[in-house]
């Protein structure tokens, strides 16, 4: 295996493209190295992205911020600015692993694991976050949700990573929330789970909303139907009885060693309705 | 596969080492470097019995590639006393008995160290999150969460 530190986006780009063997790119390493531990890849090359100028920034950009692809968790958790606009988003991405893990993880590195239950997606998704990517032919812009395709599957192409995560302006009102359910209270995989971001008019009754639902489906489900039972309402427990048989409906789980499919379908309905409380909440309607 | 050169800091010395590329950290520091206090648990992230700080980070030194170290600063357990003096830390995991086979220590050390260093009056349930990489199968953690107090306690009034 060949380690490349590459310096800049293009030069990471073109040495994934050339790679005709297995190549990787290493963010904060908590998959990937695990993975190759585990024999259950072997890659020919690894692109360490870290020290690509900005990557391990947080950028205010055009209102919200521009998150590079090397931040950690740790990083992101102590920047106030992002904590106190985008809770929801953070939360989601600090759930995961112990405070180690979280001094390496990247929000783009769970992304693209594309693992179904990967906490920091739902969240990004609610918020309507969008992915810059770098590749052989220059940069493009796509919507988180565009990324994973299937269980450690995703739709970037041979040359192609991730270089930052934008969230955009979040609009006034607005909150955003992500609650998932595991059998303990730290470090493990979720049941289900779910991410809100509700705007609300000075009336209090709500105008925009995005749920997501994740561990429910092979890929996190962007749950338009569900969302729609909130907008025009107050969320009041009407709305919410509405919103939590919409995200059970909407729901297509598997059954395995951590939940049955029934269970999972019941799970992410109560999720859903208790993340959109606390959206609510925060965005002060 | 071939080998790469690198320069870092560990415990606040220039050191270079060689290592293959995909070579962790926590093996560089255990059979290249002669630091043998990190020690590998699980290899994969779980047991934080390999924690060590990068650039003033707390991560498990076996998801570190070695070669990712270059230009950095690495902080081990080796690191934390003072010549003969132990840190308040150290002393207080022995006048408390925080520990019995040992293993898991060094690594509880450091993430203690580091949760200090941002926190220097931590409450048990954050003393207890920030740990909760850290796993010990001798002392049913109790007698850890005593010690790092008792030492957060002696450090605040120093």
């Amino acid at each position: 295996m060949r380690y490349v530190a590459a310096t800049t986006a293009e030069e990471a780009s073109a040495l994934l493209a050339a790679e005709t063997g297995l190549a990787k790119v290493l963010g904060g390493g908590t998959d990937i190295l695990v993975q190759m531990r585990a024999g259950m890849v072997e890659p020919a090359l690894l692109v360490d992205i870290k020290k690509i100028p900005g990557l391990r920034e947080i950028k205010s950009e055009a209102g919200g911020f521009r998150i590079g692809a090397g931040v950690s968790g740790a990083e992101l958790m102590r920047h106030s600015a992002f904590a106190t606009t985008w809770p929801g988003a953070l939360e989601g991405f600090n759930l995961i692993g112990s405070t180690q893990v979280q001094g390496r993880a990247t929000m783009a590195g769970n992304l693209c694991n594309a693992s179904p239950a990967g906490d920091a997606v739902p969240g990004l998704v609610a918020a309507g976050a969008t992915v810059r990517i770098q590749g052989p032919k220059g940069q493009r812009d796509c919507p988180i949700e565009d990324v994973p395709v299937s269980p450690g599957k995703t739709s970037l192409a041979k040359g192609e990573f991730i270089t930052s995560i934008f969230l955009p302006a979040k609009p006034a009102r607005t909150g955003d929330a992500y609650l998932r359910f595991i059998p303990r209270t730290e470090m493990d995989i979720a049941v289900a789970s779910a991410g809100v971001c509700l705007t609300f008019d000075a009336s209090g009754t709500c105008t925009a909303a995005r749920v997501a639902l994740g561990a429910v489906a092979p890929t996190v489900i962007v749950a338009h139907d569900a969302a729609k039972t909130l907008i025009g309402t107050k969320v009041d427990a009407a709305a919410l009885d509405a919103l939590q048989a919409a995200a059970t409906a909407l729901a297509r789980p598997i059954s395995d060693k951590r939940g049955t499919a029934d269970y999972r379908r019941e799970t992410v309905g109560v999720l859903a309705r208790r993340a959109a409380q606390i959206a609510k909440t925060r965005a002060g309607a | 596969m071939k080998s790469i050169h690198v320069s870092a800091t560990v415990n606040g010395d220039a050191v270079e080492f060689i290592c293959a590329p995909d070579e962790s950290l926590l093996d560089v520091l255990r059979n290249r470097l002669g630091l043998t206090g990190a020690k590998e648990g699980c290899g994969t992230g779980d047991c934080g019995a390999c924690s060590v700080t990068l650039d003033g980070r707390l991560v498990c030194s076996c998801l570190v590639l070695g070669a990712e170290a270059e230009g950095a600063t690495v902080g081990t357990i080796e690191g934390i006393a003072d010549g003969d003096t132990l840190h308040p830390l150290q002393q207080s995991f022995i006048d408390h008995a925080a520990l019995q086979c040992g293993i898991c220590t060094p690594g509880i050390l450091v993430a203690a160290k580091s949760l200090l260093e941002k926190n220097p009056n931590p409450t048990d349930t954050e003393v207890r999150y920030w740990l909760a990489g850290n796993l010990c199968r001798c002392t049913g953690y109790d007698k850890i969460i005593y010690a790092v107090q008792d030492a957060a306690k002696k450090m605040r009034s120093a």
